[in-house]
């Protein structure tokens, strides 16, 4: 196929979603039984449970069958199977995703990597590890600790989440300013399309010839491949590491502490901000330390040489105080900095416990905005009667705003949802984006019609169609299609141009 | 400007001629002939927005590398994965389509790593934004971020945002003799423990070794590791990234091999060059093309015609069956008509 010959050819899902109904259920389970082992393969609703949903607990949908392969020949006669005979796969890891990505579809197949979890090789002169797409994303740092490295990208949800559904959700971590996020740390991707064929994405070595297509897979939800194996670069362990906690009576001065850091000309190994709220939850649950008095606190990570992580630490007190922190505290042992962190990296489920359900939302911002966002956030918190408790990976500018609902209480989940739509859309606005790790899934799918115009939509679908050419993997998510986008009554419009006037309204 | 782009490049694709991209055509000797009527990108210049505390820096692609990078040094900061220039007029837009990073690449990170978003006009001729210039974006899948290396093969990218990061407080340059084999081995166990190297170069039995960050941090390596202090280091990695060291003079075919960083020297005829602590490996060299990259496949990399007096291969490493596959679906997704860069990447389009 040469590029003239698929000119003007648009993706078949690129308007209305495919419907997948009356496919042959039979026919399938019989033939996925015959390429899986023994209690591979759940069928009866009471198996399929716990699957039905992902982190994302609002959404939930039983699929028609759960495969539980352990060989990569598995993933790939399950594959070959669904393509034949047109059933949707979801890929799916640790099901910790927030966005609703490892969702199942109703007509399709959940494909859980889980039991592919083996560390196959780590190498520590080369200062790598390949692993299949079900180990743990801790599982490899503990591996790799040893020989003095671990693998940096460090999600909160890391003792459980997977490292396929890391790179399919491009994850990240308090340490990910430093130290980037999954997509800088990640060498090579092995991979399965629908039809069954391996790709190989990226090397060992530097870079690899053509396309940098580790940038698409990276963060591709699900929707482009299936990875059945990737090889981490692994980092070696700083000598040392200190936290500084500074409090401040106002966030607006914490937000400029930020810009101050940062502007000193220092990349911490991390900087996160909690408000009060998120402060009041947590203290109880973990016992940092934290002052309850503060309205902002900031956490901001050293590491390296002892001599650097002194030189370090000063010129970030400086600044601390400088900008108005009311109160600076260092960690003065290993156990102080990891109780520092225990808040910051507990903050979701202390705030589970102080109310019945929450609602996490992840636009990114410029840093400068990160006080009017705050401010932003409280009229809504009004406006929505909810409570709203932040915590922010500041350093880059990631807001992970905590809704706080009851949904035993009639009407309270719209209105977390429609409020944290208004967070997203103003992130937008502020020159950010609607989701900065966590990915769009199914959650944020309408929001996707106000940060891209119809062009760029169906760009995305091309890109989608260039490796699932009839939109089998994880259909439904992470791209809308136009039809969504008219229903949604957002679709963003380039330069006062009518929009897809060809589509029917309704 | 935008709109002179887009009209040309509208008037392209319904004739389906092929237009060749180009900015200060500084890197016209790399990869495959060129071709077609030049779409010029350097009358759209201009830095679009710098906030230094955001490190993130927006400009148009025919911004010039030099003043760009001096802007950014004027507020302590630069782009880190050390761009070559290889001439004074590249502009960013060239940088960013080329895709190559300097000797900083296995510290800092290579050029794609930097990248937060870009517009670009495909070849249908529309305006089309991906990425933006926050840190972390995960909406959509990152188009932006494959603009990187495509060779102006997808689009024409009219405007970036890149991540900056703020310079080192202090650099050091240390030199040490030994054979090729000890400085790879040297070099990948230096890699693996916590130290400041920003740089290495072996060639002819001498390892460079360059060290940024704190000044105490420097410090403190230098005493560990040893070795002679080379007074006008800056100058020698500048050397090398713009491929002016004498290794690069000459007429033989230029190779650059990218090979897992610890794979021992690998017995090929030429002289080697290698940085990037054993992962890039610069080799002048007759062999055969099918010899280069069959070596380089076996050690798990890829073999490149960097640069050669005439046209003697491809440039680039064949890929595999599916991957070719993957490529052309993609190069038709954003490239219809085939107008852009034809044949620069791969023969086949
Ligand atoms: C308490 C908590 C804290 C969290 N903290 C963070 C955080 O700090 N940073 C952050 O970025 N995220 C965080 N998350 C979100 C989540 O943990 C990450 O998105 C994680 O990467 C998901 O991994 P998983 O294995 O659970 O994937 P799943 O939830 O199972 O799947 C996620 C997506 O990836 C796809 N997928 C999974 N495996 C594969 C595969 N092998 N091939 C192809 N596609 C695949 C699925 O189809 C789905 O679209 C947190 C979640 C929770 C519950």
């Amino acid at each position: 196929m040469s590029p003239m010959e698929t000119a003007g050819v648009e993706p078949a899902d690129f308007l209305a979603e495919r419907d997948f109904g009356g496919r042959d259920r039979e026919a399938l389970l019989s033939e996925l039984s015959r390429v899986l082992p023994r209690g591979a393969l759940l069928v009866s609703p009471e198996d399929a449970r716990p699957y039905e949903c992902d982190g994302l607990t609002a959404y939930r949908q039983l699929p028609l069958a759960v495969a539980l392969p352990d060989s990569e020949d598995q993933v790939r006669a399950i594959l070959r199977i669904c393509a034949s005979l047109d059933v949707p796969v979801v890929a799916r890891g640790a099901g910790t995703s927030l966005s609703g990505g490892a969702m199942p579809h109703k007509d399709g197949v959940v494909l859980s990597l889980a039991r592919l979890r083996s560390i196959l090789a780590l190498d520590p002169l080369a200062r790598t590890a390949r692993v299949q797409p079900g180990v743990r994303n801790l599982a490899i740092s503990e591996a790799a600790a040893a020989h003095g490295l671990y693998y940096a990208p460090d999600p909160s949800s890391q003792i459980a989440c997977t490292i396929g559904g890391n790179v399919a959700e491009n994850s990240g971590g308090v340490h990910c300013l430093k130290y980037g996020l999954t997509v800088h740390n990640v060498l090579r991707v092995r991979a399965i399309t629908i039809e069954g064929e391996a790709l190989e994405i990226g090397s060992e070595a530097p870079d690899a010839p053509g396309y940098d297509l580790a940038a698409l897979i990276n963060g591709s939800e699900g929707m482009l491949a299936v990875i059945t194996e990737i090889t981490v670069r692994l980092t070696p362990k700083p000598l040392t590491a200190k936290v500084v906690l500074a409090a401040f009576d106002d966030v607006v001065h914490a937000g400029d502490a930020v810009a101050a850091v940062i502007a000193a000309g220092i990349i911490p190994a991390g900087m996160e901000m909690m408000d009060q709220p998120a402060t009041r939850a947590v203290e109880p649950f973990v016992h940092a330390g934290y002052p309850l008095d503060a309205k902002a606190l900031l956490l901001a990570e050293s590491d390296g040489t002892p001599e650097e992580v002194e030189e370090e630490i000063g010129r970030i007190r400086e600044v601390m105080a400088a900008n108005g922190a009311t109160g600076i505290r260092v960690s003065r042992d290993e156990a102080e900095r990891l109780r520092f962190w225990s808040g910051r990296k507990a903050a979701f489920p202390a705030v589970g416990r102080i109310s019945p359900d929450y609602y996490c939302m992840d636009g990114t911002i410029p840093r400068k905005r990160l006080a009017e966002m705050l401010t932003a956030i409280a009229t809504l918190e009004g406006k929505y009667g909810l409570r709203c408790c932040n915590v922010f990976h500041a350093g880059d500018g990631n807001l992970h705003p905590l809704i706080l609902y009851d949904a035993n209480a009639a009407g309270e989940l719209e209105r977390a949802e429609e409020f944290g739509g208004e967070i997203l859309e103003l992130s937008v606005e502020y020159g950010g984006t609607i989701t900065g790790e966590h990915g769009v899934g199914i959650e944020k799918i309408g929001q996707m019609c106000s940060q891209f115009s119809r062009q760029e939509l169906a760009m995305f679908h091309r890109v989608k169609a260039a490796f699932d050419p009839r939109g089998l993997l994880n259909p439904g998510k992470a791209i809308p299609t136009l039809n969504r986008c008219v229903e949604f009554g957002r679709l963003h419009v380039h330069k006062g141009g009518v929009p897809h006037p060809e589509l029917p309204r309704f | 400007m935008i709109e002179r782009f887009r009209e040309t490049i509208r008037a392209a694709a319904s004739q389906k001629r092929a237009l060749r991209i180009r900015g200060g055509g500084t890197k016209d000797f790399y990869g495959g002939p060129l071709r077609g009527e030049i779409l010029d990108t350097r009358d759209h210049a201009g830095v679009v927005s710098y906030e230094p505390t955001e490190l993130v820096v927006t400009a148009r692609c025919g911004t010039r590398l030099d003043e760009l990078e001096r802007m950014l040094a004027e507020r302590g900061q630069r782009l880190a994965f050390e761009p070559p220039h290889f001439g004074e007029t590249a502009t960013l837009g060239g940088c960013v389509a080329a895709g190559l990073s300097g000797p900083r690449r296995m510290a800092a990170g290579a050029l794609r790593d930097f990248v937060l978003g870009a517009k670009i006009i495909d070849g249908r001729g529309d305006s089309l934004s991906f990425g933006g210039q926050v840190m972390k974006n995960v909406a959509g899948y990152d188009v932006a971020r494959l603009m990187a290396g495509s060779l102006g093969t997808l689009g024409v990218i009219v405007e970036v945002s890149l991540k900056v990061l703020p310079m080192p407080a202090s650099e050091a340059t240390l030199r040490f003799e030994m054979t090729q084999e000890d400085a790879i081995g040297t070099m990948n166990r230096w890699a693996g423990r916590p130290l400041p190297i920003s740089a290495t170069c072996w060639h002819a039995g001498q390892l460079m070794v360059r060290l940024s960050g704190a000044a105490a941090g420097v410090a403190a390596a230098q005493r560990d590791l040893g070795g002679e202090t080379v007074e006008e280091g800056a100058r020698f990695w500048c050397e090398l990234r713009e491929q002016r060291h004498r290794f690069f003079e000459g007429p033989a075919p230029l190779w650059r091999l990218a090979l897992p960083p610890a794979t021992a020297p690998v017995p090929l005829a030429g002289e080697p060059l290698i940085e990037w602590g054993g992962g890039e490996r610069w080799l002048r060299s007759e062999a055969p093309a099918e010899v280069l990259r069959e070596a380089a496949r076996a050690a798990g990399g890829h073999a490149c015609l960097f640069r050669a007096p005439f046209e003697t291969a491809e440039p680039f490493q064949p890929l595999a069956q599916a991957l070719a596959r993957i490529h052309r679906s993609l190069k038709a997704a954003f490239d219809p008509n085939g107008v852009f860069n034809r044949g620069r990447m791969y023969p086949e389009w």
